[in-house]
């Protein structure tokens, strides 16, 4: 099939058991769809955590995703997104050798500063939108960032 | 009451019904076997094997619509009996399947037969679960037994560390089952259905495409009410034999590769395919591209999932098909029978043109003739099982089905050496009638120790070996589609059957001709002992009609035309 593909965002929530990630994971690796990312944390009060999970495909394959995980036991709701407010933090290590005023300008720009200054190396983080984060990464590369690290995104419907 | 672990199970087993486990002992399950040997409210039969085990608990749960049981242990037990898991699972078969696993204290550590078991199941069945404190039991088994008979029924899998069967704790089974993140949806909804009523009324060409789902929802008597009141015609799956009649006139037979000519054509002309509990599998649609090309699709089915997952639904409905054809009946005064008479004429003259036949040209018997002939003797008295192969898609073309429930195979993984396990676990579960598996001298020895279970258990299953000498199914794929290279199919070096079926305490015979055959099933059910009927049938014959692998369903390859038999 030569149906486009695209990016979704896809939430769910899920009894907070042992074993339920890799039902989530094993799903999407056994009927080969994609992620891009996954996060998970406990919801706040209750039984249930919450994946967010960054995929694509066709609007076959979406549609299949959200059935699919549907039908796992321990789903009790799946949200697939149009309407979003959508974010992703990033932690970036530098040497200290770098420019650090440079570096807290831009990591401001992006809904960020820096975090922690050692003998050796300038720790910053910034949480916007995965398209900006990306812009973020690519806009720091002059300044030799030795680690980065992405925390993959999190969203809620508007 | 408190109880160990291992009681519990059995308690469990009790409170549920069960009647029959099939299974097979070893060192992590054994505190569960020795309140087996001390209890008398269900009976155990041991397999040889545990893939045996859990096909035998398929033919049991299919023919009997229960949850079939099965027992084993960790490590080897558990791996040798994923092949069942998986079989169950593509199948829609409930079952329940207690494994054995290593003590709490050694899971991770490499212990002896130790594998992770939920790890390995996880994908081929419904659910599972670990249990990691006997307290949890009574709710595991109960949700197990729930989850494998409700919505679109599965295999189960739930696995027990030795020393949680060793475990006291308190045992409670009358509990209410909370699962808040499952709740199957039963009832369709009023207005797609009300819509679904009226595509009906408008189609000229309208066409059920009748799936197993219907057995699983006990709808076959409602699923004959509504393609009788409403005049339209049928084909059923593979999974859907016996659904209808072999004999109904609104009948056109089975679809898809080696589906009937007109049904294949039916379902290529239809203007509206009324799926029912069918889920469009490639075995049944060939190239999906020019599936039902000119149709529009009204699609009921109790797993959403199955709905527009490969053919796009226009009517989808979710529910249960016993309650949504319920509903559909009610409005069926929507439906005038008189609408679809030219269709039905075009039907009809699909069929005269290319009948579902076969040729008796040759010397040795044709195995088409066979399973007709054995349609003839024994008909409606008879359960049928397959394995897989040629045999097994013959036996779907021509055994004369008359009830659901009356067939039994493997459809969705083709499991070879499923026939002869399952028809153990059928003549359990249904004792007055025959217990008949269609085999081939290929997939027979897949499971061939059961006779060792048969015989102890007396259990008295007929096996018809069709026997070409060949691996026949590839090896016509092979002759058709590989320049007749023969790749390792060629099984002309066997066993004595005959005296394979003695050696194990059953009986043998080798026939060659009709008469033979005739004598031969005579007194096999006489004698109503476990029975190889091993019969010498024709070595090149091919499984026809036949839509090759990605072709359109209107691009059969035809049986030759000859003066019919």
């Amino acid at each position: 099939m030569t149906e486009s593909s695209e990016r979704r965002v896809v939430s769910v929530i899920v009894v907070n058991e042992a074993s339920v990630l890799s039902r989530i994971t094993n799903l999407f690796s056994g009927r080969g769809y994609n992620i891009t990312s996954l996060t998970v944390a406990p919801v706040p009060d209750s039984k249930y955590s919450r994946l967010t999970i960054v995929t694509s495909g066709s609007v076959r394959v979406i549609e299949q995703i959200t059935k699919q995980l549907h039908k796992l036991i321990p789903v009790l709701r799946v949200y697939e997104h149009t309407d979003i407010v959508e974010k992703e933090m990033a932690l970036v290590k530098f040497p200290i050798s770098e420019n650090i005023t440079d570096i807290d300008t831009l990591c401001q720009a992006y809904n960020g500063k820096i975090v922690n200054v050692g003998e050796n190396v300038i720790i910053t983080m910034i949480a916007d939108e995965p398209a900006r984060v990306e812009n973020f990464l690519k806009a720091i590369k002059r300044y030799n960032p030795k680690e980065i690290v992405r925390g993959g995104a999190v969203a809620l419907e508007r | 009451m408190q109880m160990s672990g291992a009681q519990m199970v059995i308690e469990a087993f009790i409170a549920e019904g069960v009647d029959t486990v099939f299974g097979y002992p070893g060192g992590a399950i054994m505190n569960v076997y020795d309140e087996i040997y001390k209890q008398d409210g269900f009976k155990h039969i041991l397999n040889r094997h545990e893939q045996a085990s859990i096909h035998a608990a398929e033919g049991y749960a299919k023919v009997s619509g229960k949850v079939g049981v099965a027992m084993i242990t960790s490590g080897p037990g558990f791996t040798n009996a994923v092949t069942g898991l998986a079989d169950a699972y593509m199948d829609s078969v409930p079952l329940v399947v207690v494994s054995g696993q290593v003590p709490m204290s050694l899971i991770g550590t490499d212990g002896f037969q130790e594998i992770d078991a939920i790890g390995i199941s996880r994908p081929c069945t419904k659910h599972n679960y670990l249990v990691t404190d006997a307290a949890d039991l009574p709710r595991v088994l109960k949700e197990a037994f729930y989850i494998a008979r409700s919505g679109r029924p599965g295999p189960v899998h739930v696995d027990i560390p030795k020393d949680v069967t060793a475990q006291i704790a308190e045992f409670n089974y009358d509990i209410e089952i909370e699962l808040e993140t499952y709740k199957p949806h039963v009832k369709g909804n009023p207005r797609q259905i009300k819509k679904a009523m009226d595509a009906i009324a408008k189609a000229k060409r309208p066409l059920f495409y009748l799936g197993g789902g219907i057995i699983n929802s006990n709808a076959a008597d409602e699923v004959r009410d509504f393609v009788h009141k409403t005049g339209i015609p049928a084909v059923e799956t593979f999974m859907a034999r016996g659904v209808l009649s072999f004999d109904d006139s609104l009948l056109i037979g089975m679809l898809g590769m080696h589906g009937s000519y007109a049904s294949n054509m039916a379902m290529s002309e239809t203007d509206l395919v009324i799926g029912l509990g069918a889920r469009f599998d490639d075995r049944v649609t060939g190239k999906l591209s020019e599936f039902a090309k000119n149709a529009d699709v009204i699609h009921v089915d109790i797993d959403p999932a199955s709905i527009s997952k490969l053919v796009n639904a226009d009517y989808p409905i979710v529910g249960d098909l016993k309650n949504v054809v319920t509903e559909m009946l009610l409005q069926i005064d929507k439906v005038d029978s008189d609408n679809y008479e030219s269709w039905r004429e075009t039907i009809s003259n699909f069929a005269e043109l290319h009948p579902l036949t076969y040729h008796e040209d040759t010397d040795r018997l044709k195995p088409q003739w066979v399973i007709e002939r054995v349609g003839e003797l024994l008909g409606d008295d008879a359960n049928i099982s397959t394995d897989v192969g040629q045999h097994q898609m013959w036996s779907a073309q021509f055994y004369p089905f008359s009830r659901p429930r009356q067939f039994i195979s493997s459809g969705g993984l083709g499991t070879m050496g499923f026939g002869f396990p399952a028809a153990i676990g059928v003549k359990a579960a249904d004792p007055k009638r025959t217990s008949i598996n269609f085999t081939g001298d290929g997939s027979i020895l897949m499971n061939v120790q059961e006779l060792m279970t048969a015989v102890e258990k007396k259990i008295p299953v007929i096996n018809i070996i069709l026997n070409n000498n060949f691996l026949g199914m590839v090896r016509q794929w092979q002759t058709l589609f590989y320049d007749k290279r023969h790749s390792e199919t060629d099984l002309s070096v066997q066993p004595d059957f005959v005296k394979l079926s003695e050696a194990f305490g059953g009986i043998g015979y080798r026939v060659k001709t009709k008469e033979e055959f005739d004598a031969a099933l005579k007194d096999a059910v006489e004698k109503n002992v476990v029975a190889f009927i091993e019969v010498i049938v024709e070595r090149m014959e091919n499984v026809m009609p036949m839509v090759p692998s990605g072709g359109s369903l209107f691009n059969m390859m035809l049986l030759e035309k000859k003066e019919t038999k």
